[in-house]
Order: C-alpha cells, then sequence, then structure tokens
C-alpha cells in the first residue's frame, strides 16, 4: 500500500473539498477540515502500527520518476526518525485545528482559506519529513514557507505582516545556501557515476574535506536559522507572537523540527567527516542557546514570546543531542523532538485561550487564575512542567537523555547544559506563580474556564505528556535502533560509562 | 558567365516568411480597410500569422540544414526552440497590445496638439502597433538563426527598428513614452554601432563574415589574436546592450517605464530570447574555441548584473521600472548559462528563457490591469490593499512574483536550479554563488510587493481593477497556469529541450 502518497494526497483532497464551500458556510470548512487532519492521523497510526522497529533500512518507500532529465525523482520512504515526526505531526493537526476553532476570525481573508492554508501545510509537513530525494526534499521546505507567511500574516495579531517578512526573509536566505550546496551535490554526483538526489546514493560520494564543509555549511546554516539555534533565532520570537496560537503550535512543533530533523538526515548523512570537524563549535552554540534562550524567557513580558524563547532553549538541547555522537544522546534528541512538540502544543494553546479571554497577552495582566479558571490554570501548569522537564512528564525523559548521552564524552558542555535547567524552573515558575497564583487581577473575575470543546482538544496533549513520562519505552524502542544506526555509520562507539567508584 | 539560382530552402524561412507577409498586409490593411473594422482585421491577422507561422515550424522542427538561403541562415535544434518560445510570447503578448486603449490614437500627431485630439475624439484609432509587431517578430526569428554577421546585423536592426516606434505609442504620458523611444533608439544606435565595429575587426581577423568561416580561423589559430579580441569585445557590447546586462542597462528602466505596458510585456519577454539565442549561436559555436578570452569578462559582467539589478530593484517605487531591475537581474541568471558553455547549459538557457519570458507577459498583463480613471497605476504605494479589491490581480501578480523569485512549484525554480547547476558544472563556481546571493536580495522587494498587495491597507483610493478584457484575462490565466505547470511537472519539456537543442555548426 502507498501509504506515504495517501497521506500526502489525503490533506490536499480535504483542501480541495473545502475550496468548493461557499465563502459564508464557515462551520463546514472547519468541519471537513477537523474530519480530514483526522482522517489522516488514524491512517498515520495505522501505517506505523505496520512499521517494522528493528529494521534500520527506510520503510514503505515509494519511488517516481518525476523530472528524469536531472536524475530527480519523486521518493519516499521513512525511518523510525521520520516516523516518529510524521506521527507527531499528524497528531497535532487535528488538536490545533480543534483547539483553534475560531482563530481563523479576524484574519485578512476568509475561515476557509485559513483552512486550506492549514490542509496544505500538512500534505507539506508529511513530505519534508518523508523525502528521500534531496530536491524533492528542497522543494517541500521551500515551499512550505508560503502558507505559513500567509498564515502568519493574513490571521496572525500585531505587527503580523513584518513579522511574516522576517521569517519569509530569514528561511530563504538559509534555503538559498542549501541550494548552492544542492546543486554542488548534484554536479560532483554526475561527475561520479550519474546525476543523482537519491540520499542514500549521495552519502556515498567522495569529496575533498573542504568542499565537504563548505557544503555541509550550506546545509546547517539552512537548518540552523529553521531550528533555530543561537545566533539565527532572531526571528522566531516575532513570528510566534504574531501568529495565531494554533498556527505558532505548527510553526514551533513541527516546521522547526525540520531544522533538527534535517542536521541528522542531511548533514549528519551526507557530510559525516564535515559534521565531526564541526561539533565542538556547534556544541558551543547549542549550548549558548540553552542558557541565552533561557535567560531571554526569564526576561520576557509577553506569554508568547516567552514560550518562543524557551523553545530556543530546548532546541538548544536537541542539537546538543544530536551533535553528541552518542547513542543516549541521538535518541534522547529525537524523542525530545517529539515530546517539544507536545509541551509547546499545550503552552501555545492554553496561552492562547488566556490571550483571547484577557484580550492581552502581557503576563503581568494575568493573576489568580487558579481561582477564576481552575481547569485552564491546573492544564497551563501541566504544560508549563513539562517544558521545564518535571520527572514524571514526557520532557524529563528525553532531556535527561540528552545529557546523558552528552556528559559521556563532552562532560563540560552537560554541566553547563544543566544549569538550562534550573534557568527552566525560573522561566515556568515565575509567569505560572504571575499568573495562576495569588490574589486575581482586576478585569480578570469574569473570565470564563475551558469548555468542553477545549477540554476536548486539550486532553490527548496532556495525556501524551503524562503517559510518555512513565512509559517512554513504546517509543525509544522504535528509535533507539535507528539512533544507533546513525551513530554507527559515523563510525562512533559510545563512550563506556565512566564509574563512580573507580 | 552563368549564373546559379541562389538555393533558399523556403520552408526552412518559411516561418519569418508568413510572419513577414501577414506584416504587409497588415500595411495594406492599415490603407484599406474602414476604421471601423480595421482593429478587429488585424488583430485577427497578426495572430493567424503568428499561429501559422508556429505551425510551419513544429512542421519542420526535426530539420537541419546549415544552408539555408546560401548559407546565411542556419536551421537546427536550438534555433526551432528559440523561435518557437518567441512566437509563443508573442502570441500572448499579442492579446495585451489588442486592448487599443494603451495606444495613442494618432503617433504622428504631436502631444498634446489638435490633431491629436481630434483624432482620440473622433475615434480614428490607427493600429499600425500591429504589422510593426509582425516586423518585429520576424526579426527576432531572424535574429537566433542568422549564420553570418550581415544577417545577424540585419535582424538586429529588423528587431529593433520597430521597437523603437512601438516604445513611443503610449496615450498616456506621451512625452514621457517619446523621451523613451528617444532614448532607446539612441542607445541602440550606439550599440549598433559597436555591433557593426565588431563584426569589421572580426572580419578582418578571419576574412570572412559567415559563422562557420571565422570558427575555422579561432579553431586554426594563426590570425592576429588583437583583431578578434577587439571583434569579440565590440559584438559583445551590442549584443549585452540588447539583453540590458550591466553596464549597458541604463536604457532599461526608462524604456519600460515609458513604453506602453503591452509593449514592454512584449519587448522584454521576446527580445530577451531573441537576443539570447543569437548570444547562444555564438559564443556556444563562433567564439566556443576563444573561451578563455571571453568567458572570465562575460562572468564578471553576470555577477555585477545579477547584483546591481537586485540591489537597485530594492530601491524602487514604480512596479515597471522595479521589474525592470529584475529583468535585468534575471539578464544576469541567464549568462551563467551562457557562460557555461556545455549541454546543460544550454538546455537550462533555452528553459528559462520561456519559463521567464512567460512569467514576464504575465507579469506586465497584470498591471496593465491596475488603473485609475487616468490610466495605469504604477506607483507601488498605490498597490496596497490589491489583495483585497481585486484577488485576481493580486494573487497572479504574487504567483509571477514568486516565479521571479525562484520559489520551488514555479517555473522559475526549475530554471534557476537548471542554469545554476550547468555553470556549476563548467567550474563557474563564483557565478554560482552569486547568483544564489543575489536571489536572496531578488527575494526580498518580490515579498515586498507581495506585503504591499495582501498585508496592508489602501491608504487612499481611487486605484480599481479594470474587468479585464478576455483577451487581457487569457494572457493572464494562460501565463499563471504554464508558470505553475513548468515548476510542477517540467519533465515532457525538458526532455524536448534536451533532444533537440544541438548546435548543428
Amino acid at each position: 500500500m502507498k501509504w506515504l502518497t495517501i497521506l500526502m494526497v489525503l490533506p490536499l483532497l480535504g483542501a480541495a473539498m473545502i475550496s468548493t464551500l461557499s465563502k459564508a458556510n464557515e462551520k463546514a470548512a472547519k468541519q471537513l477540515a477537523l474530519a480530514t487532519t483526522l482522517i489522516v492521523m488514524a491512517a498515520t497510526i495505522a501505517m506505523a502500527v505496520g512499521f517494522q522497529r528493528d529494521n534500520i533500512d527506510l520503510q514503505f518507500v515509494e519511488k517516481y520518476s518525476w523530472i528524469p532529465s536531472f536524475g530527480i525523482n519523486f521518493a519516499l520512504g521513512v525511518d523510525a526518525i521520520a516516523l516518529v515526526l510524521i506521527l507527531m505531526s499528524t497528531i497535532l493537526a487535528p488538536i490545533v485545528i480543534l483547539a483553534g476553532w475560531n482563530e481563523a476570525h479576524g484574519g485578512r481573508w476568509s475561515v476557509k482559506t485559513f483552512y486550506i492554508l492549514i490542509l496544505v501545510l500538512e500534505t507539506m509537513m508529511i513530505g519534508v519529513f518523508a523525502a528521500t530525494d534531496v530536491f524533492l526534499f528542497y522543494v517541500i521546505f521551500e515551499a512550505m514557507l508560503i502558507p505559513v507567511y500567509f498564515l502568519i500574516g493574513g490571521y496572525g495579531t500585531g505587527e503580523r505582516a513584518a513579522a511574516a517578512v522576517k521569517f519569509l526573509i530569514y528561511s530563504l536566505v538559509g534555503g538559498l545556501l542549501m541550494l548552492a550546496s544542492i546543486i554542488a551535490l548534484y554536479v560532483m554526483s554526475g561527475a561520479q557515476g550519474g546525476h543523482t538526489f537519491d540520499i542514500s546514493e549521495l552519502s556515498k560520494l567522495t569529496m575533498s574535506s573542504t568542499t565537504q564543509n563548505l557544503l555541509f555549511l550550506g546545509f546547517f546554516i539552512a537548518f540552523a536559522i529553521k531550528a533555530p539555534v543561537w545566533p539565527f533565532h532572531t526571528w522566531l520570537p516575532d513570528a510566534a507572537k504574531a501568529a495565531t496560537p494554533g498556527t505558532s503550535v505548527l510553526l514551533l512543533g513541527v516546521l522547526d523540527k525540520v531544522g533538527t530533523y534535517g542536521m541528522i538526515r542531511y548533514c549528519l548523512t551526507l557530510f559525516p567527516e564535515a559534521s565531526k570537524t564541526f561539533t565542538p563549535i556547534i556544541l558551543v552554540l547549542a549550548v549558548i542557546s540553552i542558557i541565552y534562550g533561557a535567560f531571554l524567557a526569564i526576561g520576557a513580558k509577553d506569554i508568547k514570546r516567552l514560550i518562543a524563547y524557551t523553545s530556543i532553549s530546548h532546541f538548544g538541547f536537541i542539537t546538543m543531542g544530536i551533535f553528541a555522537m552518542t547513542t543516549q544522546g541521538h535518541s534522547g534528541a529525537i524523542l525530545y523532538m517529539f515530546n517539544h512538540g507536545f509541551s509547546t502544543a499545550a503552552l501555545f494553546l492554553v496561552a492562547g485561550w488566556m490571550i483571547s479571554r484577557r484580550g492581552s497577552s502581557t503576563i503581568a495582566d494575568f493573576g489568580g487564575l487558579q481561582r477564576v479558571t481552575p481547569i485552564m490554570a491546573w492544564t497551563f501548569f501541566v504544560a508549563g512542567m513539562s517544558s521545564l522537564a518535571l520527572p514524571g512528564l514526557s520532557s524529563f525523559v528525553s532531556e535527561f537523555l540528552v545529557l546523558v548521552g552528552t556528559f559521556t564524552r563532552y562532560p563540560v558542555h552537560a554541566i553547563i547544559a544543566t544549569f538550562g535547567i534550573v534557568l527552566a524552573a525560573l522561566y515556568i515558575l515565575i509567569p505560572v506563580q504571575r499568573a495562576l497564583h495569588g490574589p486575581t487581577t482586576p478585569g480578570n473575575e469574569t473570565l470564563s474556564d475551558l469548555n468542553l470543546r477545549e477540554k476536548i482538544a486539550i486532553a490527548p496533549v496532556i495525556a501524551i505528556i503524562v503517559v510518555l513520562g512513565f512509559y517512554p519505552a513504546p517509543l525509544l524502542k522504535v528509535i533507539n535502533p535507528a539512533a544507533s544506526h546513525v551513530i554507527s555509520q559515523m563510525g562512533f562507539t559510545d563512550p563506556a560509562p565512566t564509574n563512580g567508584d573507580k | 558567365m552563368t549564373f546559379t539560382a541562389p538555393v533558399l530552402s523556403y520552408a526552412l524561412l518559411s516561418p519569418m516568411l508568413i510572419l513577414l507577409g501577414g506584416a504587409l498586409i497588415g500595411v495594406l490593411v492599415e490603407a484599406f480597410v474602414s476604421k471601423a473594422l480595421r482593429p478587429a482585421v488585424q488583430l485577427t491577422l497578426t495572430l493567424g500569422s503568428i499561429l501559422l507561422s508556429f505551425m510551419q515550424l513544429w512542421r519542420i522542427r526535426g530539420e537541419q540544414s546549415l544552408t539555408a538561403a546560401m548559407g546565411s541562415v542556419v536551421f537546427d535544434g536550438p534555433a526551432a526552440l528559440l523561435q518557437g518560445s518567441i512566437l509563443i510570447i508573442a502570441f500572448i503578448s499579442v492579446f495585451l497590445i489588442a486592448d487599443t486603449e494603451n495606444f495613442t490614437a494618432l503617433a504622428a500627431a504631436l502631444p498634446g496638439s489638435d490633431e491629436e485630439r481630434h483624432a482620440l475624439q473622433s475615434g480614428n484609432q490607427v493600429t499600425e502597433v500591429y504589422p510593426l509587431t509582425l516586423f518585429a517578430v520576424s526579426g527576432m526569428l531572424l535574429f537566433p538563426v542568422a549564420n553570418d554577421l550581415i544577417t545577424l546585423f540585419v535582424a538586429l536592426e529588423m528587431l529593433s527598428l520597430p521597437l523603437y516606434l512601438m516604445a513611443g505609442l503610449s496615450r498616456r504620458r506621451r512625452l514621457a513614452s517619446q523621451e523613451s523611444a528617444l532614448k532607446y533608439f539612441l542607445l541602440g544606435a550606439f550599440s549598433s554601432a559597436f555591433f557593426l565595429f565588431g563584426a569589421a575587426y572580426l572580419y578582418g581577423f578571419s576574412s570572412s563574415i559567415s559563422f562557420s568561416g571565422i570558427r575555422e580561423a579561432i579553431v586554426g589559430g594563426g590570425g592576429n589574436d588583437v583583431l578578434l579580441l577587439i571583434g569579440i569585445a565590440f559584438l559583445s557590447i551590442g549584443l549585452l546592450f540588447k539583453v540590458g546586462a550591466v553596464p549597458f542597462h541604463a536604457w532599461s528602466p526608462d524604456v519600460y517605464q515609458g513604453a506602453p505596458t503591452p509593449v514592454t510585456a512584449f519587448m522584454a519577454a521576446a527580445t530577451k530570447v531573441a537576443a539570447f539565442g543569437a548570444m547562444l549561436r555564438i559564443y556556444y559555436t563562433v567564439f566556443a574555441n576563444a573561451q578563455w578570452s571571453w568567458t572570465p569578462v562575460l562572468s564578471g559582467i553576470a555577477i555585477v548584473t545579477m547584483l546591481l539589478g537586485s540591489l537597485v530593484a530594492i530601491a524602487q517605487r514604480d512596479v515597471k521600472r522595479m521589474l525592470a531591475y529584475s529583468s535585468i537581474a534575471h539578464a544576469g541568471f541567464l549568462l551563467s548559462g551562457v557562460i557555461a558553455l556545455n549541454k546543460a547549459g544550454l538546455d537550462a538557457t533555452i528553459f528559462y528563457l520561456l519559463a521567464y519570458g512567460i512569467a514576464t507577459v504575465g507579469a506586465f498583463a497584470v498591471v496593465t490591469l491596475v488603473r485609475d480613471s487616468s490610466g495605469e497605476v504604477t506607483d507601488l504605494n498605490r498597490w496596497r490593499g490589491l489583495g483585497k479589491r481585486s484577488p485576481f490581480a493580486a494573487t497572479t501578480f504574487a504567483l509571477f512574483l514568486l516565479a521571479f523569485a525562484g520559489i520551488p512549484m514555479t517555473s522559475g525554480f526549475i530554471g534557476k536550479f537548471s542554469i545554476f547547476s550547468a555553470a556549476y558544472e563548467s567550474g563557474a563556481k563564483g557565478v554560482v554563488i552569486a547568483g544564489v546571493l543575489s536571489s536572496a536580495i531578488a527575494a526580498f522587494f518580490y515579498i515586498r510587493v507581495i506585503v504591499l498587495m495582501f498585508f496592508t491597507d489602501a491608504t487612499e483610493d481611487g486605484t480599481s481593477v479594470e474587468i479585464p478584457s478576455i483577451l487581457t484575462r487569457a494572457t493572464v490565466i494562460i501565463a499563471a497556469v504554464i508558470t505553475v505547470a513548468l515548476g510542477v511537472y517540467p519533465a515532457p519539456l525538458l526532455n524536448f529541450i534536451t533532444d533537440l537543442a544541438i548546435f548543428i555548426r
């Protein structure tokens, strides 16, 4: 069965159906979008069940000739890493639609257009993780900017146009650097046995170390902008602040993962030597991201910017786990990508409800919500705890794995990064205390608590956060073989754990 | 003395002959057909000639001949492809020209004179623009198939002279239009002089005016290299002027802005195809063996053209000027295909020319739609909020801009990728890096326009989008469909080009 193609076509079908509706029929557009994403989610889960977790090869492989004169194929396939991320994306999509049921109102264009953009984006989110042809990956990587651009600029708040442009320009510049590298790969493949964009063929190319370093940088900078890693992060807070909460979830939860995913899939696989060369620098950038993002978060006055800054810190952890070059670090990073998707979703969605009720996104405007809206306050609390990696919640497992995996090879980095956890406690607990506890700030007495739709939307997110916190094994069993495969391909063996008794 | 009748191979010349015939009939129509019928007759005649010419071209596309018209015309795969591209672009441009609202009623009348007013009031609209277009198109068809320097020069003048006139035909802002025509003419005349100067030196170097003769002289060596270098340099100046490469670009913003927009569309798209077609033939066949002498200079020009075009475009406040600078930047991208000097570069340049030409016609077609009571509105500030007032115009214009910016899923991306990879393959890495950089710069101002149209509200009104005539709407739709189709599934066209594009020498 052509699972991946089906997954990619389904949202497009939904979008086509929505486009036939009349503009006034907003409810039908929403329902249709929700139904489509639910079907896609069900199909993804059905596909995931058939995934053979001990098989490290690509699975569900499909390949169609697309542009034969350049050797370009429409080639899809997933390994465990891609599967986990696709699963995350397709689970998040219906949640986002349900949670942000009314967020398309007040946009520049119709509600219908909003959901068409979301569904087109979902197709691309699946495709970008499933592509095994570098050209196809690049096409989707760039093309998915366009729907996001219109989602931020058309439906966001505040300085939405400026934020959308900033997002697009940063991403395009990164993408063009990657394009230069891709062209170089393509030309070299032509000189070494025939033009191809197949990722596994390209990984066999021989090239001088200078070339490899330069091409690596082309890819890495594109991904570092996307992820984002310090110092390429400045677009993210603006974009996250301007976008609707749902768009922000997709932006930070899914799109930014393309950056960290790309580091594993493209940087490490295509340029193993260069990856080793640049590891020391990248680890420093990652540690800076962790600490710097945390400090910015502590200082943030705006709740959406705060969440964006915490994400910069979290992406620092993911990047560190990837470049620590240990199986544990890698597994942790991949699991972190999955978990971060849900904890960020929880934070953003609840924050979005708070903001729409209060009409302000300044933290100081909230206060004492615990008393007025206990359910909303508690979900925000759980989301926050997950973000600071409280043991028993999902992020703890991944953050712990990343730190342990990094410590075995780079103890100094790991120790400094650990301070990130301390800072995380500050940046979460301070706003929690200000917004949820204490006396109710005047003007907040009449806020309403979560309604049924919102409860249904947030319940699965909280459930995933809690369940994976106690029992991450099902996911780790899928991730571990893939992680150790990448590490062994790079020629690394895990260092023996240093024993405290020695 | 016996007289041998020249062998002309009429079949191979027929696409051009059909157009010339159509143009001559058009001149007669102008004189003899009543003014009520004239526009319709001229339009039918023009479209019919182009269509017939295209069908004839399709019939002979597989033929190869070095000897048409006694060796002064060469016909091969690239020739067929380039001529075909020119005809397609001309066809959809004529749809725009059919909107006579843009053209002065009586070009011979002084601006603001009584004759002009009288001609306008009596509805006595002359339609000489149609035969002029046909003359220009036939010159453009001849340009890339010319096989000696004299024919090349004749073709150059044949395509330029009608364009000089057409640039001055605008109904609104006639003085600016006439100024642009004069500027175009004077600078064009200079460049023709340079061109002839270079041709003379090449003759001095090789004692031949035919491409094959010059080529043999270069391959054989032993000639005076100074003559050759001067010849190449001055011939190149003439050609680079026509494509608007820096530092020979100064005319293009003014001319693009001053000329009636349908003429700008036609000129920007079709002239580029013709001129680059001729450049491809000359550099790929005639000068190929003197590569050492011209690739470094041309690379430098390409880099400067890309960067300058993109940078200056940022500062533009007028949509036609912005498109002019963008077209300068695109000339730079196209030059990197010429420098590549390999099969991939040839294929890529031909693909790029067609893709870019069609998107350009589409973009200018949208410009003709945005009007107020006094004609087209080209001030970008007044395009604010266009997305709200006319989703059709704004969406299609955004699509063309994205294609210019080379965003995937549009023809522009495939073109850019193929042309850069060909240049990289030939070792011109610096050009590729400059190309990627200037793409990033260019993306900035394309996106700015999209922001203006979609994300800002109109400040003052009065700008309205005229319900487009069916023909203009058709041009926009055709161009948009082709732009997307070539971006999503370019394989058939790419294969077709790859199979056909082989120069015969």
